[in-house]
Order: C-alpha cells, then sequence, then structure tokens
C-alpha cells in the first residue's frame, strides 16, 4: 500500500470509527433528556430509570467518542501535515469554536453523569439540556471545515491577500455548503441514534420482555426517530441542490451522469461502467435529475464528460453509497409514518404488534447505513481533492515512513475496543 | 504588524497557549497522576485507592482532556507551518500518545463497569495504568525535544531529526521522567484533600515519595542541560530568571513540608503553584521558539485574521466555560468531596 491509500484508509477508518460515537453523542442526550423531562412531569419511575438507564450507556460511549476525537485532530495533522499547512488557518477558526462546545459538553456530561444526588432535580435535567444542546454545536460547527473542504469559500484571497480573509465569511455566512451541510448531517445523528435504539427495544419485545419501561423507550427514541427521518429527504433534496451548484463533479459521479444533459432522467439503481460510460439494469425516470439538480424539468445538468477523466472520483462507490442513503433514507420516512400512524391509531399496538417490532428491528441500522454512506458521497466524492479543486489529496499526504504500521495498529485498536463495547453494553441492564 | 487592543496578537497567542498548558498540566496532569497511583496501587487498601482515584477522577477527566485538544486547535490554527513540522517530526511519538490517550480514556470506563474481584478489572486496571504512566512520559519527552535544537526544519519545510539530540538525550528522557513524577505528586497531594483517615494517611506518604523523586530528579536534570539544551541553559542563567527559578524551589519546598505537617490545602496550593512557576519558566525560556532553532511563533504565524478570531472569540468562550468549569469542580471538588457520597 503506498502511503496515501494508507494515510486514507485510517483517515477513513477513523472517521467512521468516530461517526458511530459522535451520532450518539448527539442522539442519546436527547433521549435522556427527554425521559428525565417526562419524569419531572409525571413523576413516572419508568422515566427516571430509563434516563439513568441510557445515561450509563451513554458514559461508556461518549468516552470513546472524545478519545477517537481526539485522535482525529491529532491526525488531521500527522497524515495530511500539508494539508493542515496550507488550511489550518481557514478551518481553525471552526475548530477554536467547536473546541468551546466540546468543553461544555465535556463538563456538561460530568455534572449529568455524577451529579444525580448533588444537584436539584431541575439542576440536573438543565445540565442535560447543556449536553444534547452543545452535542448539536459541536456537529453542527465541525461541518463547517468539512464544508470548507468541499466549497473552499475566499480561497484566492487566503492564497494571494491573507491579510484580508474573513473566517465568519469563508466558513460560515458566506459558504453556501455549510448551512445545509451542518442541518441535514445533525439531524442524520438523531435519525440513526433514534432508529438504532428503538432497535433495541423492538428486539426486546420480541423476545417476549414487552413492560412498560421498554414501551417508554421505544416510544421516545421512535418519536425522535420519526421526526428527524421525515425532514431527512427535504434537506437531503436542499443538499443536492446546493451540491449541483457547487461541486457539479461530484454530483455527476454521485449520479453516475456520464453525458452533460438537458432534461436529464433520475437514475434509481443501476452498475455504471467507467470505461464504457454506461449503465446497465437501472431504472431511469424521466427528467427528474434536472428537476431535482435545479428545480426545472429542461435545465442542463453537467455530466462526467466536462470533467478531466484524472478528476473523477470513484463512481461507482460513490453512486452505490449515494443509492443506499436515498434508499434507507425513503425506507426510515415510510417506517416513520407507518409508527406515527399506528401509534395515533392503535396505540396498544405498539406493544403488541410482532410486525411492527419486526420492521423496526430490521430498519434499525439503516439510519447508521445512511450516515456512513452519505459521509461517502461527501468525501469520496470529493477525491481526488482534499481541497475541492484547489489541492489533491496525493499532495497533502504525509512524508513520513510507517504509515503501515500506525494503519495495522490503530485498526487493530478500534476493532478491539468495539468488540470490547459491544460486549459490555449487550450486559447493560435497566437501572432500578 | 497590527496589533490586537494595543497588544503583539502572537504573543498575546502565545499567552493563551501558555495558559492552556498550564491548565492542562494542574488539571490533566492529575488525572494522568491518578492512573499511576492505580497502576502502583499496594498493600491491604489497594483497591479502595483505586476506587478513590475513580471517584476523584469519574466527573472531570473528560473535561480535563479537552485543554490538550484546545492548544493543539489554537497551534494549527495560528502557527499551520510549526504544526505541520510537529506533525512530521513528532510522527510516532504523537501515535504512541493516541494509542495512550485512547487506551486510558477505554480502559477506565471499561473499568468502572467491572466488579473488583474480576479478571476483566484486573486487566482494564493494567491498561488503565500504564497508559496513564507513558502519556506524559511522551508528552514531557516531546517538551524536551522541541527545546533540544535536535529538530531541524529546513526553509523549504523539510524536517530532518538528530535522533541522539532528540530521542535518546538525557535531557529529553530526563523532562519525560519529571512530567511523570509531577503528575504523580499532583495527584497524590490532591487525593490527601479528598480523602480521609488511612486513605489520607497512605496518599500523604505517597507524596512524599513522588516529592522525593521529583527532588532527584530535578538534581539530576540540573546539571545536563547547560550541554543537553543549551537554549533553555542560555535563559536560566540569566539574571532574569533567577527570582522565579527561587520561588519554584522555595513552593516546591512549601508543599512538600505541608504535606509532611499534614497541612493538606495549602500543599495543594503550593503544588500547583509549583507547577505553574516550572512550566511558565520553560515557557519563558523557550519563547519565541516553538521548535527551537528554526520555527518561532513569529516565523510560522499565519495572517492577522485567523489570529483576531481567536483572540475576538476568546472572551466569549471564556463567558460560557469558566462559569461552567466553575460549576463542575464546586459541585464536585468543594469540601470532602469523598466524604457523603454513597
Ligand atoms: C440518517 C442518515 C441520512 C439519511 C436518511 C439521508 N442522508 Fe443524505 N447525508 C447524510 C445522512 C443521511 C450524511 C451522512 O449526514 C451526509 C454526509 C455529509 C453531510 O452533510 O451529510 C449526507 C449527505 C448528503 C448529500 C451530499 C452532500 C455533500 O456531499 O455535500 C446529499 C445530496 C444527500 N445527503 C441527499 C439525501 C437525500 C436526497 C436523502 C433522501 C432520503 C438523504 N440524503 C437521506
Ligand atoms: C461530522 C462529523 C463530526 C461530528 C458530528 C462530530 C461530533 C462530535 C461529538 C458530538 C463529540 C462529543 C463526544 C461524543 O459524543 O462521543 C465529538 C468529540 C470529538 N470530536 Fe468529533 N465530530 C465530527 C468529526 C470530527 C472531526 C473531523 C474531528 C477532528 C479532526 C473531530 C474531533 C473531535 C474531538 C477532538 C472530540 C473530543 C472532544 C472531547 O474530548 O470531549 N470530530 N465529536
Ligand atoms: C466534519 C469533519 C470532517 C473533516 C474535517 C474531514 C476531513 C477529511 C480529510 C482531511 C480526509 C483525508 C483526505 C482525503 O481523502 O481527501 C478525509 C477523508 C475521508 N473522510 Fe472525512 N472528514 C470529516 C468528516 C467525515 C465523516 C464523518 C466521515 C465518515 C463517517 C468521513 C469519511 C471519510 C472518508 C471515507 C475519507 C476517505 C476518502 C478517500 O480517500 O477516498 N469524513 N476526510
Amino acid at each position: 500500500m503506498s502511503n496515501l491509500d494508507a494515510a486514507r484508509f485510517q483517515m477513513a477508518y477513523s472517521l467512521f470509527f468516530h461517526m458511530m460515537f459522535a451520532a450518539l453523542g448527539v442522539g442519546m442526550p436527547l433521549l435522556m433528556v427527554i425521559a428525565e423531562g417526562l419524569y419531572l412531569r409525571t413523576r413516572k419511575d419508568t422515566y427516571r430509570r430509563l434516563a439513568k438507564t441510557w445515561a450509563k450507556a451513554t458514559g461508556l460511549l461518549f468516552a470513546i467518542g472524545a478519545v477517537s476525537g481526539t485522535a482525529l485532530s491529532f491526525e488531521l495533522g500527522l497524515l495530511w501535515p500539508s494539508f493542515m499547512e496550507f488550511a489550518g488557518s481557514a478551518i481553525g477558526p471552526a475548530f477554536t469554536l467547536e473546541g468551546y462546545a466540546f468543553f461544555l459538553e465535556a463538563i456538561f456530561l460530568g455534572l449529568y453523569l455524577y451529579g444525580w444526588d448533588r444537584l436539584s432535580p431541575r439542576g440536573h435535567w438543565l445540565t442535560g439540556v447543556g449536553i444534547a444542546f452543545s452535542g448539536a454545536m459541536s456537529s453542527v460547527l465541525v461541518t463547517a471545515t468539512n464544508a470548507w473542504m468541499q466549497n473552499p469559500v475566499g480561497v484566492e484571497t487566503l492564497v494571494n491577500d491573507p491579510a484580508n480573509v474573513d473566517p465568519w465569511n469563508m466558513l460560515f455566512f458566506g459558504n453556501s455548503t455549510w448551512p445545509l451541510m451542518a442541518i441535514h448531517s445533525t439531524i442524520a445523528t438523531l435519525a440513526a441514534v433514534g432508529f438504532a435504539v428503538a432497535g433495541v427495544y423492538a428486539w426486546q419485545m420480541l423476545k417476549g420482555k414487552r413492560d412498560e419501561i421498554r414501551k417508554h423507550g421505544l416510544t421516545i427514541a421512535m418519536a425522535v426517530g420519526t421526526i428527524a427521518a421525515i425532514t431527512m429527504p427535504l434537506t437531503g433534496d436542499l443538499s443536492a441542490k446546493v451540491l449541483a451548484k457547487n461541486q457539479p463533479a461530484k454530483f455527476a459521479a454521485m449520479e453516475a451522469l456520464f453525458e452533460t444533459r438537458k432534461g436529464a432522467p433520475l437514475l434509481v439503481g443501476g452498475v455504471p461502467n467507467v470505461e464504457t460510460g454506461e449503465i446497465s439494469y437501472g431504472i431511469e425516470i424521466p427528467y427528474a435529475l434536472s428537476f431535482l439538480a435545479h428545480g426545472d424539468f429542461t435545465s442542463e445538468v453537467m455530466g462526467l464528460d466536462q470533467v478531466p477523466r484524472d478528476q473523477w472520483a470513484n463512481v461507482p462507490l460513490v453512486h452505490y453509497s449515494f443509492q443506499i442513503m436515498v434508499g434507507a433514507g425513503v425506507v426510515m420516512m415510510l417506517v416513520g409514518l407507518y409508527y406515527a400512524w399506528l401509534r395515533w391509531k392503535r396505540p396498544d399496538q405498539i406493544l403488541q404488534s410482532r410486525r411492527l417490532h419486526w420492521i423496526l428491528l430490521l430498519s434499525s441500522p439503516l439510519g447508521y447505513l445512511a450516515l456512513q454512506t452519505g459521509w461517502i458521497v461527501s468525501e469520496v466524492g470529493r477525491q481526488p481533492w482534499i481541497v475541492w479543486e484547489v489541492m489533491t489529496t496525493a499532495s497533502a499526504v504525509t512524508p513520513s515512513p510507517g504509515l503501515m504500521t500506525s494503519v495495522i495498529g490503530f485498526t487493530t485498536l478500534y476493532t478491539l475496543l468495539a468488540v470490547v463495547l459491544v460486549f459490555l453494553l449487550r450486559r447493560l441492564r435497566h437501572v432500578q | 504588524m497590527n496589533t490586537w487592543l494595543g497588544l503583539d496578537p502572537i504573543l498575546a497567542v502565545g499567552a493563551v497557549i501558555l495558559l492552556a498548558i498550564l491548565a492542562y498540566a494542574v488539571l490533566g496532569g492529575a488525572d494522568f497522576g491518578g492512573g499511576i497511583w492505580d497502576l502502583l496501587a499496594t498493600g491491604p487498601r489497594r483497591e479502595q485507592h483505586r476506587l478513590a482515584i475513580a471517584k476523584a477522577m469519574g466527573p472531570v477527566w473528560e473535561a480535563n482532556h479537552v485543554w490538550i485538544i484546545f492548544i493543539l486547535v489554537i497551534l494549527f490554527t495560528v502557527f499551520p507551518p510549526a504544526f505541520k513540522s510537529l506533525s512530521i517530526a513528532f510522527f510516532g511519538l504523537f501515535h504512541f500518545v493516541l494509542v495512550g490517550i485512547v487506551l486510558r480514556g477505554a480502559a477506565f470506563v471499561f473499568r468502572a463497569n467491572a466488579e473488583t474481584t474480576s479478571p476483566s478489572w484486573r486487566l482494564w486496571t493494567q491498561i488503565f495504568g500504564a497508559a496513564s504512566l507513558i502519556t506524559p512520559f511522551l508528552l514531557g519527552m516531546a517538551v524536551g525535544a522541541v527545546s533540544g535544537g535536535g529538530i531541524r526544519v529546513s526553509p523549504a519545510g523539510v524536517v530532518t531529526i538528530n535522533a541522539a539530540q532528540t530521542w535518546f538525550s538525557p535531557v529529553t528522557i530526563g523532562i519525560g521522567l519529571l512530567t511523570v513524577a509531577l503528575s504523580a505528586y499532583l495527584a497524590a497531594v490532591y487525593l490527601t484533600v479528598e480523602t480521609r483517615g488511612e486513605m489520607q494517611e497512605d496518599f500523604r506518604k505517597r507524596s512524599l515519595w513522588a516529592g522525593s523523586v521529583m527532588f532527584a530528579l530535578a538534581a539530576i536534570l540540573l546539571p545536563l542541560i547547560p550541554t543537553g539544551s543549551p537554549h533553555l541553559w542560555e535563559h536560566m542563567a540569566s539574571p532574569l530568571s533567577a527570582p522565579p527559578m527561587v520561588l519554584g524551589v522555595l513552593l516546591a519546598i512549601v508543599s512538600a513540608l505541608s504535606v509532611y505537617r499534614r497541612n493538606y490545602g495549602l500543599a495543594r496550593f503550593a503544588a500547583v503553584a509549583q507547577v505553574l512557576v516550572i512550566l511558565g519558566g520553560w515557557a519563558f525560556g523557550h519563547w519565541p521558539y516553538i521548535i527551537y532553532p528554526d520555527v518561532t511563533a513569529y516565523n510560522s504565524a499565519t495572517a492577522i485574521p485567523a489570529i483576531r478570531f481567536l483572540l475576538n472569540t476568546l472572551p466569549f468562550g471564556l463567558a460560557l466555560l469558566i462559569p461552567a468549569l466553575w460549576l463542575l469542580f464546586k459541585v464536585f471538588k468543594g469540601e470532602h468531596p469523598q466524604a457523603e457520597t454513597k
């Protein structure tokens, strides 16, 4: 493996690993806060037990998220030193603000996890709100760094006239990629966590454990999961429109559109052949792509033919990943709607319906699947650029020898940690 | 150069980094030290020690640890070329630090769910302890290495390392060991404040041990500095640095004596002050270098806007952070923190 491939692999593996926990770091606090808030209102003990149980799991998961995030901050430099030299001062401001969010999140987490007996009930609940809020802010702020890599606003100024760059404009207010990325990816974490947690309870119900606490657990998780899942196609559609404007080459790879066309059709499924530029086994929906990209059925959509061949991303991977995200998103939305309908019309079925439990169990990994495949679209679709059309990934990689060792080391370490975690979480029981 | 509120902005950023390093040393350092005592726990109250350490660290360690992220972020935001050179020079060292940080945090929370008699408790205890010992050693070595002059950065940014002068230099290794001893000392002194009865006596003994090791290491290290790290020595030998050095020694003596006389509140105060003075002294000696002799804060600083951004947002960030930190420490580190909990 070349240094470049090794570094890409290590970065990707670390980010996937971090993302698993980061999503929980955004989603779990919200679930805890809802459960504890319901306890404060209704004084039903099951809600308190739920909040405490979730807090126990979160304590474990959050620590892994925090240390893997710390590892990432080092890895940015260790793996991509020239990128950080070039872009450090551009993306640093977002990381600085994010640092405050991390700090608050860690502080409130300490207060929340260890403060059950030391704070007033309301005060304790408020520290939970603090975690949920700063967790969401972490996500919103860190995506600004990624948004700048996708859409490097102000890069000419950065290179030619650095004394006049405007960080607020580059990263946030002048960067049209950021707001949608922030919203779509932050809500994605909630959808992923809501469905994953609901799946755990559905599974237990299938095994016959149908009690009050599991019913409340499932209800809270699905409330969050459903609301989040319904908004995903909306924000995703807006993201696609921004993408078509800011990164047409990535958009073309994602849709496997080899030829520039007016009134372009939307491809559903399909196996793209990069050599011949042909698609097999796909279904085409006439004019839909033009509409999705630009809001006009006859508009022209740029294809890969306008992108130099050596600047194509990995078209099949990006295309399949996009299809998986969208497919998962549509299924999740339907499942959410079915659940909401059932809960509205026949609330007794929430505990009883085996069909519902099977559906929830089977769809529980979909949120995470969409989360990770979505990031593949974003990140692999950005290739060969580390900073879109400015700096290539190959030119940013570290010259240090020994990358293979670190790749093997980190892969093993993270895999072992994941195994232990699964083992520990399986032993977790509801707190009395 | 532009100014910020009439100050030299680069100097202001340097001060911010120094404050973050100091906070990390007295807070994060003590967490590492706690892990070291966890590893070295012996005697009949061994598991009680471990539980006391876990209880002391539990609520605060994640917050204490964010300081290092902060340092890193400021470094790459304001001094990108220096960050690049550090990342290349410390490619191996930082990877080991990362393994240490990851394993330490993971083992700490994994262990919290185990029974003290189970084999998994023993396994996680060993991993947690070993990582807590090695990580501060490596971080201390990094501090020694950037002042030692063995890392050279050409004007084109090519990094070359003289291994003998960097990794195997007695000064680098000595600073690593001293960092370990300081962490252990801080933790033991903090724990005397947090515990009562026999446990308190145990940690008093451990403070005295760690203090003696610290004095011994400092005594061995001092004569090595003129040859191992001439640039630091130049500064230490100047008359201006005499008062802080004397102060540092005095504080070390005061804190050790207070431990001996069981005046733990004063001991904690003096121990913290001592670390601040020692590290502050190193920082003043090192400034304006980031990597001696080629990379300085001034020749690697980015253009003014990112610096301004950092400094302008700082007061707002601190306005959120300081009350939150205050609350955290008040709730968990007030009077008799371990006396009343169940
Ligand atoms: C639960 C997760 C989830 C779900 C259900 C969806 N997405 Fe998504 N999507 C993400 C999770 C995600 C993500 C992982 O969070 C990404 C990666 C980068 C980002 O900002 O969000 C993403 C990126 C992303 C992008 C690329 C943005 C870029 O590269 O800049 C587009 C165009 C869409 N999404 C579109 C959609 C559509 C049309 C969906 C319809 C159902 C959809 N997403 C569902
Ligand atoms: C979209 C992507 C990301 C999201 C949503 C995200 C979110 C989060 C969240 C919520 C946490 C809190 C800890 C936890 O919940 O487990 C966290 C921790 C952390 N993340 Fe990420 N993160 C992302 C990407 C990154 C990247 C790319 C980096 C660095 C290069 C990074 C650096 C960190 C650090 C340093 C921490 C530790 C903070 C602490 O000690 O509390 N994150 N992240
Ligand atoms: C929000 C903060 C993020 C930042 C700053 C960031 C930064 C980077 C960097 C510097 C690289 C290496 C250079 C390159 O390959 O172009 C990279 C690659 C990659 N990232 Fe991200 N990333 C972020 C979020 C994520 C998340 C959350 C995921 C997945 C869960 C992810 C998945 C990947 C993958 C798969 C690659 C490898 C792409 C390839 O080389 O083909 N990224 N990212």
